[in-house]
């Protein structure tokens, strides 16, 4: 306070003291916004530490990581690479993401050298447990059977767990015995002794006995390299990188952390943009509460001028106030933003629930150079949204604001002749949609989203003015009266409809993209699962996996007329695309294709295997993030080797936003010689019941052994995934709104205020209570009616471009348009109806007091 | 047209101020009544009192042989859209709706059909000597226009009883005497009772009778005016 001095506490601070209804509003409304992007900014920060501390733990004191796919590479580097003068220590790593048989969760084991891993990463050391083994222990750790598990996953192994569908699956680690699944057989693992590691659910045992046990000989996941005394990272990686083959690559072990933190980039900056959006509700708000305080105050500040205060301390005042209101809401909104983070990581994880670090248990930190950013924030929008109302206030003539019978609003904002402004802003809008995205990040769509509602709120006055003649007269006195002040002052619609407009055009615009995506993706759905049954071993192929012996079984059962397989694997392209999909599998079997270019057939008409060079279709992502199209040539890391393919088509995938390709089973087979496969595809003879097959399948393998899943559950299951991911979008538009309703609440009880001399007279000339509540409402219905036009209006814009430009340079894929009519009618029905609710209940206070009161200074 | 009969007021408080007991008071349809009296006398309240919009403790008061008391808040506001008219000191001109849409309000209330309320109102506006500024918007007038207005609004709907507290307060000498007539005539002329408050020794006299308020009611007074 010792900023402001006491002149400013008494005249300007005050003020906020003796409205603190509409202080208070304008408080929440800040610290709403501050609290959502600090609370998106918290969680995503705290997951990406704890993604990056357990990276550290397990890389111990390792200084580079080999990394290649993830379904492993040749071991033949790892003789060559322990070999070279810059290596003193290489210890090799096979990562197995194991399925529990019957259960939905899966244990991560770390097959290393024993002898290694002791030397390089203590944490990971095994300790074996006397009661256990035999013996002194000594070798336990070499015995291809023995697993040591982390106090933290034994916990977990030890208890039953809770299945989608309610049920509970029993123990994976019962009597010192853990079953987990090798491809569609079940093995059991003796637990031998726990690992010094708390934290982490992890399980490591021989790297011998985990390639053998999951039929992965001779493949590695990782090497984790010691570098020889005085080599750094970097020279080592110059020296090593060109005699690695392709698809392998050398990274610090930090580096992960960063690539995981830029996969889940994008859905992070949509969220941060949603709470920026909130935020700028909330100044919207500030500007009302500050228009109206101003317009009420116009004649004190018109004395204050006259007795000498100066033009430019008016302004620092008011600007001082809205800097109050910020600072004190953003104080509010970080302490509510870390309790909105720790409410998130216990409701859905560090994620937000969009799965993208599983298995991390962040915890909650505070960060002083966050809060004290986002605490600024606050004190910028209020700053911000006094600048207007401050400029105007002190730009009163004072000798005119003086003179009686001033109009009782004269200080409220004309905004008329603002259209060419506004139509400016939208042409600035649709140049903005046009820019190519920086660093991945759609800045020119968030500055057209930007652009697109500030040009809303200043075409507010011409919408009103075009549409109150078209509104019609009624006999209605209320609805007459109401028209007529909405008519005489449009400016008075702004200020209280500022943050409805911006509110419900968030909401409808998110509404809009969020119908678009879902109808799309249940259309994409239904195109991509043509087949009557599915099948797979595990989602993670090292574990569980189909084999011919598997497939050949699964044939044999009765009602089964085809089988088709897909065999799935993540490459590393580059250090830029650490992430990229494979999918090998017919292309013209039982699995549906959502082409949008090109075709299925093979450009040169060849035959799947022949030597000339094989076509890969991609998805759109991949076109994006590659810059390919139709008819080029595509280079991907198989079996150590650049294996070249000509890209026949494009097609939708909303289930890899990090680029795709998909080529021929037969192809893929003929260059890498793999014939494991992950997923099958089961055509049924006509009228064989999908139930009984299933059923047969479970009998066949033993139950929980295979995923079995009916295309109708595969679509339930995802549509639930993806109404999860959106939920956090749907609490912060609700929020949003919210605030916006906020805006025409402070507007009508500061309004309310200023009319109790109007009221008082309209009770003398007849008018009952319950009619100037009426009329309170229907100005209140009219003023939000028109924020909620204006904020379709401009919604259906930004729906355009969050869907053309935010989601296309985001996450690289397309959607079809699909509007929800009757959802945005009802929303806007009921925004309307609770405007009114809302006017009225502000406008109560002014009603209440007796008409004579009302009009006492005058008799 | 109006009685106010044994009419008694006391304002709360401790102990409750007694304004005035056993107050009558009957004026004729066409007659109007000044009432003048020392500041706090409660000539104000009496005024209220007669509009329904205060209520008093003692005796009754009637409009047009309808008795006032008895009625609720709703029946009373329609009562006095229907039967009052009232001039404010201060106009109370509402700045967003045109002259003719302020005179047309009460019909408004009365539900008397748009067109019809308009052409009411506008002929009002000329017989109160606005002919031709029906369109204008309130801020373009005088302090006297505005008057001028208020009257043609209180008297529009034909009322039995129009309550003018201080209607000159806020207007010049000559202007005063010019609304004054005005009014007057007008109340007269629709064969209305005014009640009309003041200060003013001007104003008192150009009513039919002037009355004191005094503890002890009214006392005729017109004599000595």
């Amino acid at each position: 306070m010792s900023l402001v001095g006491a002149t400013s506490r008494r005249l300007f601070l005050a003020s906020l003291l003796r409205h603190r209804l509409a202080t208070a509003l304008s408080l929440l409304a800040i610290a709403l916004g501050v609290a959502l992007g600090l609370a998106v900014q918290l969680i995503h920060g705290a997951a990406i530490d704890e993604f990056g501390r357990g990276l550290r733990t397990l890389a111990g004191e390792a200084d580079l990581q080999l990394v290649g796919p993830r379904e492993g590479f040749d071991e033949a580097i790892y003789p060559m690479l322990a070999k070279r003068p810059e290596i003193a220590e290489a210890s090799p790593v096979l990562r197995i993401e194991a399925r529990l048989p019957g259960r939905e969760d899966t244990l991560e084991i770390l097959g290393v050298d024993m002898f290694r891993v002791a030397r390089m990463q203590a944490l990971l050391r095994p300790r074996a447990d006397p009661a256990l083994v035999d013996g002194d222990g000594r070798l336990a750790g070499l015995q291809p059977r023995n697993i040591f598990v982390s106090v933290d996953a034994r916990a977990r192994l030890e208890l039953p767990s809770r299945l989608g569908n309610g049920e509970m699956a029993g123990p994976a680690l019962r009597d010192g015995v853990l079953t987990v699944q090798s491809g569609v057989s079940g093995i059991e693992l003796r637990l031998a002794g726990e690992l010094p590691l708390s934290g982490a659910e992890l399980a490591v045992m021989d790297i011998g006995g985990a390639q053998q046990m999951f039929g992965r000989i001779g493949v590695l996941s990782r090497i984790d390299l010691k570098l020889a005394p005085g080599l750094s990272p970097e020279a080592a990686g110059l020296a090593l990188s060109p005699l690695l083959p392709p698809g392998l690559a050398l990274q610090v072990p930090e580096a992960a952390a960063g690539e995981a933190s830029a996969l889940s980039r994008a859905y992070r900056v949509n969220l941060t943009m949603l709470a920026a959006i909130a935020l700028l509700t909330g100044a919207f708000l500030v500007f009302s509460t500050q228009v109206l305080s101003v317009a009420r105050r116009r004649r004190e500040f018109a004395l204050l001028r006259a007795l000498g205060m100066e033009r430019r301390q008016l302004l620092r005042g008011l600007l001082a106030e809205g800097a109050v209101l910020g600072l004190v809401g953003g104080v509010i909104g970080v302490a509510l933003g870390h309790a909105l983070a720790a409410l998130a990581f216990r409701l859905v994880g560090g994620d937000l629930g969009a799965g993208f670090f599983r298995g991390s248990r962040p915890e909650l930190q505070f960060d002083a150079m966050l809060a004290a950013g986002y605490l600024l924030l606050g004190g910028v929008a209020g700053v911000l949204g006094s600048w207007l109302p401050a400029r105007a206030a002190s730009q009163v003539a004072p000798a005119r604001a003086l003179r009686a019978g001033e109009a009782q609003y004269a200080g409220l904002p004309h905004m008329q002749g603002r259209l060419p402004l506004a139509l400016l802003l939208a042409a600035g809008a649709g140049l903005a949609c046009m820019l190519p995205p920086a660093g991945g990040i759609p800045l020119g769509g968030y500055a057209a989203v930007a652009l697109s509602l500030m040009a809303a709120v200043l075409s507010l006055p011409a919408l009103a003015q075009s549409l109150l003649p078209l509104l019609g007269r009624t006999r209605s006195v209320i609805w007459r009266l109401a028209h007529a002040r909405l008519s005489a002052t449009p400016g008075q619609a702004v200020v209280a409809a500022a943050g409805v407009v911006a509110s419900v055009a968030l909401a409808s615009a998110m509404a809009i993209m969020v119908s678009s995506f879902r109808v799309s993706v249940d259309d994409w759905l239904a195109q991509v699962l043509p087949a009557d049954l599915y099948v797979r071993a595990s989602s993670s192929a090292a574990s569980g996996y189909l084999d011919d012996d598997a497939l050949a079984r699964i044939a044999a059962v009765p009602g089964v007329a085809s089988v088709d397989t897909t065999r799935l694997l993540n490459l590393r392209l580059s250090d830029e695309e650490p992430v990229f999909s494979l999918l090998a599998r017919p292309v013209d079997g039982n699995w549906g294709l959502p082409l949008v270019a090109g075709s299925t057939g093979r450009p040169d008409g060849s035959k799947p295997g022949q030597s000339s060079l094989p076509p890969a279709w991609i998805s759109e992502a991949a076109v994006d993030r590659l810059g390919l199209g139709v008819g080029d040539r595509l280079t991907l890391p198989l079996a150590g080797r650049q294996q070249s393919f000509v890209v026949a088509g494009v097609w939708r995938d909303y289930s890899r936003q990090y680029g795709a390709a998909l080529i021929e089973l037969a192809d893929y087979r003929a260059l890498t010689g793999d014939d494991r496969v992950n997923d099958a595809a089961i055509r049924l003879e006509e009228g064989t019941d999908a139930g009984a097959v299933a059923d047969a399948l479970n009998a066949r393998f033993g139950p929980g052994r295979l995923i079995i899943a009916l295309p109708g559950e595969i679509r339930a299951t995802t549509l639930q995934i993806f109404d999860r991911t959106f939920l956090i979008t749907y609490l912060m538009e609700a929020v949003t709104v919210m605030i916006g309703l906020f805006g025409i609440a402070t507007t009508f009880a500061a309004l309310a205020g200023t009319r109790e001399g109007e009221f008082g007279m309209l009770r003398h000339l007849g008018f009952t209570r319950g009619e100037i509540g009426r009329l309170i409402a229907a100005e209140g219905a009219l003023t939000a009616g028109f924020g909620v036009a204006c904020g379709l209006l401009a919604g259906g814009a930004m729906a355009w471009i969050l869907i053309e430009v935010v989601n296309r340079q985001s996450f690289h894929w397309s959607m079809d348009l699909a509007v929800p009519w009757a959802a945005l009618v009802l929303f806007a029905a009921v925004l309307v109806s609770l405007a009114a609710l809302v006017a009225r209940l502000a406008g109560a206070r002014a009603m209440r007091g007796s008409a004579v009161q009302a009009v006492k200074a005058d008799w | 047209m109006l009685t106010a009969h044994a009419l008694r007021k006391t304002l709360p408080g401790t102990p409750p101020r007694l304004l005035f007991d056993g107050l009558e008071l009957q004026v004729a349809g066409g007659e109007c009544v000044a009432i003048v009296g020392e500041s706090g006398a409660g000539k104000s309240t009496l005024l209220n009192c007669l509009a329904g919009l205060e209520p008093f403790d003692g005796g009754h008061v009637e409009l047009g042989g309808q008795r006032i008391g008895g009625l609720d808040d709703d029946a009373m506001a329609r009562l006095r859209r229907e039967a009052y008219g009232f001039v404010f000191q201060a106009f109370h001109i509402l700045p967003h709706l045109s002259l003719a849409q302020n005179v047309a309000l009460p019909l408004w209330l009365l539900k008397v059909d748009e067109r019809q309320a308009d052409q009411r109102a506008r002929a009002m506006l000329a017989r109160v000597g606005l002919e031709g500024r029906a369109d204008d918007a309130p801020h373009t007038l005088s302090g006297g226009e505005m008057q001028r207005v208020a009257i043609a609004r209180a008297l529009i709907h034909a009322p039995k009883l129009v309550l003018a507290d201080e209607p000159t307060g806020n207007l010049d000498p000559a202007r005063a005497g010019e609304v004054l007539d005005l009014l007057l005539g007008q109340i007269r002329a629709g064969a209305a009772a005014g009640v009309l408050v003041t200060h003013s020794r001007l104003a008192a006299k150009r009513a039919d009778r002037v009355l004191e308020l005094g503890p002890q009611g009214l006392a005729d007074v017109t004599e000595r005016v």
